[in-house]
């Protein structure tokens, strides 16, 4: 038996989210009195993958294979499953980001095992197993229980934190037969804008609304955000009119983040939105209609005009630094 | 070439969800029933891409793993321009389940598209689309912000911080999210006519597990107060980031 988590690397680099996982993981391994085992999909260094000994991988699995560089969801669901099914896996888990969401749902077909995507917690309980996650997009928690003897969980981001557990590491290297009609996938372009915050990785987000008035306005979001080192967000009418590009829409039907700091600059909270950064560690607000409800969920409020608090602020953040 | 849009039935998103016996059912009265946001624009790109006359897409049909009373939701799907509309009678369980019914029907009826939204906004499972690809044995590219069938199909799709193309070839499955088309459309008076004469076909369910079973719900609590600061003195939230809320 065992618990099989798949912790993924961005060309051979891992982020703060494979650390939370290989974190998460162990404590549950524990918690099901049973072996971890860490998979590393595509070319990696052992200094690297040894980086997940601080966590507690104490034995990793390692497909270096270069055909697998860029990453195919069905072949590494292949590989996962496969491995899955050696270490005789009770449980299967990954990050829920964009290839977690990608991988996971096809690893569960494979090993027919119950699913349950975004946990944030240890489950509440074994057996029956039973895990806790945000549903509505995070207006109501549900408790799900998962009656399959294998399962697989995805791992919401920023929710369990980095333990550090240093231990001895094995790693092994292993070459998984793969179908090789599974790599037909045909990449005809790419652009990534460099040097940019990554808004569902940031620790910090700085966000605007309706209350900008024009998107002519949005300098000071961007200052602001350059002090901080944070990604911009918007909120939904500011995408739907066009003035932002629906990437940096936060809330229930864009995207879902989980930052240590979220500011909301002009923005009045609807449901929606609120939904879509509840899970924010601290939030502050800042809206010149002090009955706005988006001062109901936030930690700090600053009641005023936007263009005038927000130059403010930067210069104060400015301050601090030097 | 035929398109299948599947269509999950969720509370409007700006329902307050309550829950009854105990915490363990949501109670439904009073919600009203919209197709899921981003299955809703699914559709409405791929009437987009019907109606492009250089395409040969003959049929778009909407599917709904549902009870009788997801049948208005899929009456809405046919009035705004789906061609006919399936219903498999089966509860929704999990996305396990719902795409484990949806690829028995695949089984039976070949499709070369197949939409499906990124997740429902109910229980946020996020699982149904890349569940039913691996079901079908069929390549899946989630993250879709646009499909084109000009000469070649070409998916265009949202990687952190970019964007990238691929080329692809049919059947696939295309999990969507916002961007795959501008704004959902409204169903017009001559479209809620039309969609009384169309097909929706109730289908019987498959014998399939239910792995999973959300046994109780819990709302969030309440937050703590929200404390003011002077916006004269905005120095003071700098310093309780730091030293209070730790963030910085």
């Amino acid at each position: 038996m065992s618990v099989v988590a798949f912790a993924k690397n961005w060309n051979g680099k891992f982020k703060n989210s494979s650390y939370e996982l290989v974190s998460y993981t162990k404590e549950l391994a524990n918690q099901m009195q049973t072996n971890l085992v860490i998979v590393s999909i595509g070319k990696i260094t052992e200094e690297e993958l040894n980086k997940l000994s601080q966590y507690g991988a104490d034995r990793i699995i390692s497909v270096n294979d270069a055909r697998m560089n860029v990453l195919t969801s069905r072949v590494y669901a292949e590989v996962i499953a496969q491995i899955a099914k050696k270490e005789s896996a009770e449980l299967v888990v990954m990050t829920d980001n964009n290839s977690g969401k990608a991988i996971a749902p096809r690893v569960a077909v494979k090993l027919k095992a119950g699913m349950v995507a975004a946990v944030q917690e240890l489950p509440v309980s074994i057996k029956p197993f039973v895990v806790k996650k945000q549903m509505f997009s995070g207006k109501t928690f549900g408790y799900v229980q998962i009656n399959s003897a294998i399962r697989v969980l995805t791992l919401a981001k920023n929710c369990f934190g980095l333990v550090e557990n240093p231990v001895e590491c094995n790693i092994d290297i292993s070459h998984p037969e793969v179908n090789t009609g599974l790599f037909k996938i045909q990449i005809i372009s790419e652009e990534e804008q460099k040097n940019k915050v990554i808004l569902t990785d940031a620790d910090c987000v700085v966000s605007a609304g309706r209350g900008m008035r024009s998107p002519d306005n949005w300098r000071p979001v961007e200052e602001l955000a350059e002090v901080l080192g944070a990604a911009t967000a918007c909120s939904r009418p500011v995408s739907d009119e066009g003035w932002r590009s629906h990437e940096e829409h936060v809330g229930q039907t864009g995207k879902v983040i989980a930052p240590n700091l979220y500011i909301a600059a002009g923005i009045s909270g609807a449901i929606q939105h609120v939904a879509g950064i509840s899970r924010s560690k601290c939030i502050v607000a800042i809206n010149t209609d002090p009955e706005a409800p988006i001062f109901s969920v936030a930690d700090y409020g600053i009641i005023g005009d936007v263009m005038d608090v927000l130059p403010r602020l930067t210069e104060a953040f400015r301050k601090s630094k030097s | 070439m035929k398109i299948l849009v599947c269509i999950s039935n969720v509370p409007d998103t700006t329902t307050k969800v309550k829950f009854k016996e105990d915490n363990t059912l949501l109670d439904d009265s009073g919600i009203q029933w919209i197709i899921n946001p981003w299955d809703e624009l699914a559709l409405t790109r791929a009437l987009e891409l019907k109606e492009d006359a250089g395409n040969s897409v003959n049929e778009v049909c909407v599917i709904n793993v549902g009870g009788s009373l997801t049948e208005a939701t899929l009456r809405k799907a046919l009035a705004i321009g789906a061609d006919k509309a399936i219903r498999i009678d089966a509860c929704p369980s999990d996305a396990y389940h719902v795409a484990g019914q949806i690829a028995e029907y695949l089984k039976e009826n070949v499709y070369d598209l197949i939409f499906s939204g990124i997740e429902s906004s109910d229980y946020n499972g996020s699982s149904v689309g890349a569940m039913l690809a691996e079901f079908m044995n069929y390549s899946g590219i989630s993250s879709v912000t646009n499909v084109n069938l000009d000469d070649d199909i070409v998916v265009s799709r949202a990687i952190p911080g970019g964007k990238q193309m691929i080329k692809t070839e049919t059947p696939f499955v295309a999990i969507v999210q916002k961007g795959i088309a501008k704004e959902p459309r409204i169903p017009s008076m001559r479209g809620i006519m039309m969609a009384r004469k169309k097909p929706l076909e109730v289908i019987p369910a498959a014998e399939l597990p239910v792995l999973t079973q959300t046994v109780k719900f819990e709302l969030p609590q309440a937050k703590g107060t929200c404390k003011m600061i002077d916006p004269e003195h905005v120095e003071q939230l700098v310093e309780l980031l730091k030293n209070e809320a730790k963030v910085l």
